[in-house]
């Protein structure tokens, strides 16, 4: 195996993902640095790409006239950033910026939707991955929606 | 369980559980903008109560009435007893309104405490939610100060915004020793918070314990109780080793009124800390 | 020193016990007709009992009714129990002044209460007597209100003669007779020709005032009466309550779909736990004077069906009706035997006496029992 799908392969969404799929979507992934403050995407960009973070933390958030930017979630290394470039219309739903130095992958959305077409294989196993990761943030963000440590007096 | 050392009651007078000690208000702090804490000293220099981690206070503000309040300071210095209080109801607000030199009535130490002890030699994980820093302070003090007695110890802080965030100078000294893990997280946050948003469980995940060899105590609110111990559970931890501190209604603290009932348990003395396979079947159960 | 063994006075003879009563300082309390009920009540003399009254007791229903003989004691229970005159509805528990920057508590002694004594106790309110001392005396802290009533009150208790629409004492292992917990005891006995009282001496301090008292030994016709009556009560019990098991099958039928429909019925008026000789939930509050400048700390008598029993910041733990039932005859009939090594229960019948709409509690655990049965053999009654 080359070294650069070691590498790939050791990244934790990548975890047990088969050397014959490494192989296909390899020709997809590139190596990518964002500075501190720096954009992924914005709001509304075309969700070209998805990123697996490799050291950093970046912040999803949304902007809302009068209060401003409001992170809603903060995704570290180890995890994945931006699920828009599955579906059409394929843009970004929120924004993500790095905060501090912030390494990825970046995954090519249109190559990769290219190959799944291709290996069903590959795409049934892609579209796992991600099922699960939405299925984790959907939970934490009910939780998060519950507001449990606000005030929910009546008296 | 800590025994109580006062001079509540003159010698004559046979102990009445429902009388109060006086204690002197010596400093008051706002922590958030629903959050204080009180610092009380007694009236009368023997009337010092010793308190173990996790036990409580009935707290009587004159006129208005007793709440059952955290005791949130460090149990090895119970010259002052602090207590970190959410004003939520008429007699919190009333404590909100004390100040310097101000009475304050006390009950107490009430409650079953964090086992401490039973923890030597284990890893420790304290997952605190909001307002559930409070009674769980006092455990991180008395683990801090017998280090040597313990494994890792990992501070799991979760609140709803960077501005709800509980004891910040203290924070900011946890996070600087190099024998302590903390980690914190906020619901939501503006821009200029760098630090993790999202749900205080999903810092379980990476958390560096083992969970074999681990003890959980784990405050806030009840939902959150219940998805921690779920996270927790997912990392391996057995029921046995986790424990919760509950929250009911009370009105007496010693068994007496009814209120606090959770199944079988009274809160204010089986409680409230809990060792969670024995909050089982009730803790799931609706209305209960 | 051995006990006198029991004796037969004559009316004149409870006279006598009354006023030697009186003479050492008691209040004595007894039953007396009132508003239709039989209520306990100062009595002066045995001319204040309800002479030749008994009882009509169902579900929702009260009623008296003239019996054809004279008997002092021939009725059940009425809507109170003794437990008002020891854990009392309104007790002040402390008074505080303001005083400079603070205040302080002021330091009062107790005021003078006479000691009770209580004359006519059935053998299920000496049990719920018992319970009652198992919550405030038997724990790490005690009750020191209770605890000078309860020591101070003399017990003369009384055996039934015949059990009330509603009583199950026999169920629950409480009566009909009285066995222990009283200074002395009483059994009528009442025939054409004669209207007596065997005295039974409970204790030291009933031996004493016994003492006092001219009687002789029992017939053997009236030992025999005395008996009768006592198997009459037993085979005569309104109502039921299987207790085998009974904690279990209702510890695991929490989420059972009874408790809606009991929720249907129930008005969640607090009746049940006012006349339950063994509830004892109480809260406590502050009485200010106009000025503020004196509080008082008074605990009252409380009750699980109040909505706001349970609150705590964010609302009500239980909000439904049927939780707050679920939690009432749970508490009677399950955790409190894990709280205090008994049952809450004593088998008086009054929560389904003074239920407005009727609710029986032995046809609700009946009820739980029966569908907990039917679900575990329709699963196989393996798995639960």
């Amino acid at each position: 195996m080359e070294s650069f799908e070691r590498i790939l392969s050791e990244h934790a969404f990548f975890h047990d993902l088969p050397a014959v799929h490494l192989g296909t979507l390899v020709g997809c992934v590139s190596n990518v640095k964002f500075g501190a403050g720096e954009f992924l995407f914005r709001e509304g960009d075309a969700a070209d790409q998805f990123y697996l973070i490799r050291h950093g933390r970046v912040a999803v958030e949304a902007f809302a006239p009068g209060r401003g930017s409001i992170t809603i979630e903060t995704i570290d290394e180890g995890e994945v950033v931006g699920w828009s470039w599955l579906f059409p219309p394929y843009t970004a739903h929120f924004d993500a910026r790095a905060l501090g130095l912030v390494r990825a992958f970046a995954l090519d959305g249109a190559c990769l939707r290219a190959k799944c077409e291709k290996d069903a294989e590959l795409g049934f196993d892609l579209t796992r991955r991600f099922a699960r990761v939405v299925m984790q943030r959907l939970d934490a963000t009910r939780l998060q929606l519950l507001d449990l440590y606000g005030d929910h007096g009546n008296g | 369980m800590a025994t109580m050392a006062t001079a509540e009651s003159r010698p004559a007078v046979a102990a009445d559980p429902m009388r109060p000690a006086l204690f002197v208000v010596r400093k008051t702090s706002r922590e958030t903008a629903d959050t204080f804490t009180l610092s009380l000293a007694p009236a009368v220099p023997e009337g010092i109560h010793r308190f173990a981690p996790g036990q409580f206070n009935m707290l009587y503000a004159f006129g208005v009435g007793e709440a059952p309040v955290s005791i949130s300071g460090d149990p090895a210095k119970p010259e002052m007893l602090v207590h970190t209080i959410r004003a939520v109801g008429s007699v919190t607000r009333g404590l909100r309104k004390l100040g310097k030199g101000d009475t304050v009535g006390v009950r107490g130490p009430f409650g079953t405490a964090w086992p401490v002890e039973q923890a030597h030699g284990h890893d420790v994980v304290i997952v605190a939610g909001g307002i559930g820093l409070a009674p769980l302070r006092p455990a991180l003090y008395h683990v801090l100060l017998h280090r040597g007695q313990y494994g890792r110890v990992v501070f799991l802080y979760g609140a709803r915004t960077p501005a709800d965030m509980l004891f910040a100078r203290q924070l900011r000294e946890w996070r600087s020793r190099f024998d302590l893990e903390v980690e914190v997280t906020v619901d939501r946050a503006t821009a200029e918070w760098q630090g993790t948003v999202g749900v205080v469980t999903k810092l379980i995940g990476r958390s560096p314990f083992d969970p074999g060899s681990a003890m959980a105590f784990v405050c806030g609110p009840e939902v959150m109780i219940r998805f921690t111990v779920a996270a927790l559970q997912r990392r391996g931890m057995t029921d046995p080793s986790i424990f919760v501190s509950m929250e009911r209604n009370m009105k007496c603290a010693v068994g007496f009124c009814g209120h606090c009932q959770f199944g079988p348990a009274f809160v204010c003395k089986d409680g409230p800390v809990f060792r969670y396979d024995r909050t089982l079947p009730f803790f799931g159960l609706r209305e209960v | 020193m051995p006990r006198r063994p029991p004796f037969v006075v004559d009316r004149s003879g409870l006279e006598a016990l009354l006023h030697a009563l009186q003479s050492r300082g008691y209040r004595t309390l007894g039953p007396t007709l009132r508003d239709g009920a039989i209520v306990y009540d100062e009595i002066r003399s045995t001319a204040d009992l309800p002479a030749g009254w008994t009882d009509e007791q169902d579900g929702g229903h009260y009623r008296l009714k003239e019996r054809e003989d004279g008997a002092l004691f021939g009725y059940a229970v009425g809507p109170q129990s003794w437990k008002r005159f020891l854990h009392v509805p309104l007790q002040t528990l402390w008074r505080a002044r303001r005083a400079g920057q603070g205040f302080e508590i002021l330091d009062e002694p107790a005021p003078e209460s006479p000691a009770q004594a209580f004359v006519g106790v059935r053998a299920c309110e000496l049990a719920a007597i018992a319970a009652q001392d198992r919550v405030f005396l038997g724990g790490e802290h005690k009750d020191p209100h209770y605890r000078a009533r309860r020591e101070a009150a003399f017990i003369v208790a009384v055996n039934c003669g015949t059990a009330g629409g509603t009583c199950f004492c026999t169920s629950m292992k409480t009566g009909p007779q009285a066995v222990e917990g009283f200074d002395l005891a009483l059994t009528e006995v009442l025939s054409e020709t004669d209207h007596v009282f065997l005295v039974e001496v409970g204790s030291e301090r009933g031996a004493e005032v016994a003492a006092e008292l001219e009687g002789r030994e029992p017939t053997d016709a009236e030992a025999r009466a005395a008996e009768d009556a006592l198997r009459a009560a037993e085979a005569s019990m309104g109502r039921v309550l299987e207790t085998e098991g009974l904690k279990d099958v209702l510890y695991r039928n929490y989420e059972a779909p009874h408790w809606d429909e009991v929720a249907e019925r129930c008005l969640a008026c607090a009746n049940c736990t006012m006349v339950c000789p063994t509830c004892f939930c109480a809260t406590v509050e502050d009485v200010t004077d106009l000025a503020g400048l004196e509080a008082s700390r008074v605990r009252r008598w409380d009750s699980c069906f109040t909505l706001d029993f349970s609150y705590v910041h964010g609302g009500s733990v239980r909000t439904s009706r049927g939780a707050r039932y679920r939690q009432w005859i749970t508490h009677k009939l399950a955790t409190w035997h894990d709280q205090f090594g008994s049952s809450g229960c004593v088998g008086c019948g009054r929560c389904i006496t003074w239920c407005p709409v009727g609710i029986d509690l032995t046809a609700e655990a009946r009820a739980v029992r029966e569908a907990d049965a039917r679900k575990r053999e329709a699963r196989g009654d393996g798995k639960l």
